[in-house]
């Protein structure tokens, strides 16, 4: 390579790095709501099994492969499954790793500035839901839908420069200038002092829920013990059924403690890969990769779980506390419970700054990957594949700001992208990982320079137990889901739309691989050729 | 909020704190952490050169 690589400052910022790709909003609004939803305490033993099975060994996996292929002086997805894999089809296959940070990025960077919108909005006291109590969530609801342009398409690029369009603009040149600025002075730094002050803001939120006692005196049962009571007891899917355990049962409930998992961690988005990648060959992955996702897992449990099921259930109830979605629980129903607590205000704004911190955080990891990507395939410098990149993001995110009503564009991406295809991926690794490269191979790479060693049972578990997992949860998604989103895509146009974009960035994304391939093979640097060659290792970076 | 309620919430979070608590303890007082810095911040990667 004719230019220095890029690689990460410190260790610490490595972690908290990966950390804050990780930690985002489903570690603050969707765990609580699957945790309650589906057995409250029992979903914690579902949820820990798959820790265990599923989202740390796949994590190893990816740190593993990740800084294999970086000794071959390669960052990305593509280049590094065909580095490992040693066919052109894994090379091909790596488009998911591209695909799903890239699509991902185009409408989470909306809801990021959704976050931030909200926090100004607090601050300023721009969200008024009036004096009447009974009107408070109809406000909210309304709040949310105007801000968003939920009630019809194209409102929010009609006419006059809609506010949270500007907001969106400026998350979205924010997160550009970040990731310009490289790995160690752009993704690293911004992450060192970002995690601690949403850490800080986090237990600012925490201590005020923890201390709300009984606000409502007329109501005894509203208190805060209820309220982690209404998250944490466990307790059965069906009213009916009188044992906790009986929750257990259920695949359903297996199935939801799984995604939450993939979700959470990240595993399966492309960019454990990327982001390992900088490492050097003596550089510890094991250590590394449980520290960060124990990070996650701190954000997750100890700090999503103690606070917005209890804040919600102390001011609205049962009722309130039980919301069906990640939007319906963040932005409609917490305004309210920000309404009700003293010094809510405050609190509001602080705990959407925490949001958006989480949010940016897994932002900018979603677009270092296809950076690199556009850089060593077209052989861009930076400034080219951020300004192609940032072109192909802000179209993408342009889409689903004008196809806004009932946020049915972004929705059905989300649930597919978003759920789906890092399940595929995450299989697509570990069969990479644990049956191409080999376990024994993958392992002895994962071990140097590790100051831990890996579990006894991880050979196992990632060539056996982790893959039959992902193929029954992908089985199951096959026969339950498909043919509901199917039939949805086909009645709807707005969803064939939606489709029809992912497509086009994955034909895209697919034929700059091809372009890449091409490259790397005149340069020499076919994975082939490469591996023929000992790697660069200690002096790639 | 029931004993049993009371019992996953403690185990829950001993485990995840327990387990950031073993990472991190490794992390920072492990001597060669210290040493883990191999790209001062101030080199140019000349890597947004067109």
């Amino acid at each position: 390579m004719s230019k220095p690589r890029e690689a990460w400052a410190s260790r610490i910022g490595m972690i908290l790095a990966v950390a804050g790709s990780a930690v985002g909003l489903g570690n603050f609004l969707r765990f609580p709501g699957n945790a309650a939803a589906n057995g409250g305490g029992a979903f914690m033993i579902p949820y820990f099994c798959a820790l265990i099975l599923l989202g740390i060994p796949i994590c190893w996996a990816e740190w593993a492969m990740g800084k294999y292929g970086g000794q071959f002086g390669f960052n990305s997805c593509p280049a590094i499954f065909g580095v490992v894999g040693r066919r052109a089809i894994w090379r091909y296959l790596g488009v998911l790793g591209l695909l799903i940070p890239v699509v991902i990025y185009t409408y989470y960077v909306l809801i990021e500035s959704w976050c931030l919108g909200y926090a100004v909005s607090f601050l300023f006291g721009w969200i008024d839901l009036g004096d009447d109590p009974t009107k408070f969530t109809e406000k909210s609801i309304n709040y949310f839908n105007s801000f968003v342009g939920a009630n019809q398409d194209g409102l929010m690029l009609e006419g006059t420069l809609h506010i949270s369009v500007v907001v969106w603009m400026i998350v979205f040149a924010v997160n550009f200038v970040v990731i310009f600025r490289g790995i160690s002075r752009g993704i690293e730094w911004f992450c060192t002092y970002a995690m601690p002050l949403m850490a800080l803001c986090a237990f600012c939120v925490l201590i005020r829920v923890l201390t709300l006692g009984t606000p409502d005196p007329s109501q005894p049962n509203l208190n805060v013990i209820n309220g982690l009571g209404f998250m944490w007891n466990p307790k059965p899917l069906d009213s009916d059924n009188a044992s906790w355990y009986s929750a257990l049962a259920q695949p359903k409930v297996w199935m939801t403690a799984a995604g939450q998992i993939f979700f959470s961690l990240s595993v399966g988005f492309g960019v454990i890969v990327n982001y390992s990648s900088y490492l050097k060959r003596k550089d510890d992955v094991v250590l590394s990769g449980l520290t960060a996702s124990a990070t996650n897992e701190f954000f997750e449990v100890c700090l999503g779980g103690l606070i917005t099921i209890p804040a919600a259930f102390v001011f609205l109830g049962a009722a309130g506390a039980t919301q069906s979605g990640t939007f319906d629980l963040g932005f409609k129903t917490l305004p309210v419970v920000f309404e009700y607590m003293p010094g809510g205000r405050f609190f509001g704004c602080i705990w959407f700054l925490m949001l958006f911190l989480a949010a940016i955080t897994s932002s900018l990891s979603m677009l270092q990957p296809a950076i690199a990507f556009l850089e060593e395939a077209l052989g861009l410098g930076r400034r080219g594949s951020v300004t192609l990149l940032g072109l192909i993001t802000g179209l993408g995110s342009l889409f689903f700001i004008y196809f806004s009503k009932d946020l049915k564009a972004l929705l059905f991406v989300d649930d597919t992208i978003g759920n789906i295809t890092i399940v595929v991926l995450a299989l697509v690794q570990t069969l990479l990982f644990a049956w191409v490269l080999g376990v024994r191979r993958g392992v002895q790479f994962a071990h140097e320079g590790a100051e831990m060693r890996l579990p006894f049972f991880f050979p196992f578990v990632i060539k056996y137990v982790t893959p039959v997992y992902l193929i029954l949860m992908l089985g199951l998604w096959a026969g339950y889901e498909f043919p509901k989103y199917y039939d949805l895509t086909m009645k709807d146009t707005v969803l064939k739309m939606s489709l029809g974009i992912v497509v086009l960035i994955t034909v895209f994304l697919l034929i700059v691989i091809r372009i890449g391939g091409r490259r790397w093979q005149a340069e020499n640097r076919d994975p082939r050729a490469v591996l023929a060659a000992p790697p660069h290792a200690g002096s790639s970076s | 909020m029931t004993p049993l309620g009371w019992t996953f919430m403690f185990a829950s979070i001993s485990f995840v704190l327990g387990l950031i608590s073993f990472c991190f303890y490794r992390v920072l007082t492990k001597p060669s952490a210290a040493d883990h810095m191999h790209a001062p911040l101030d080199i140019d990667t000349h890597d947004r050169d067109t």
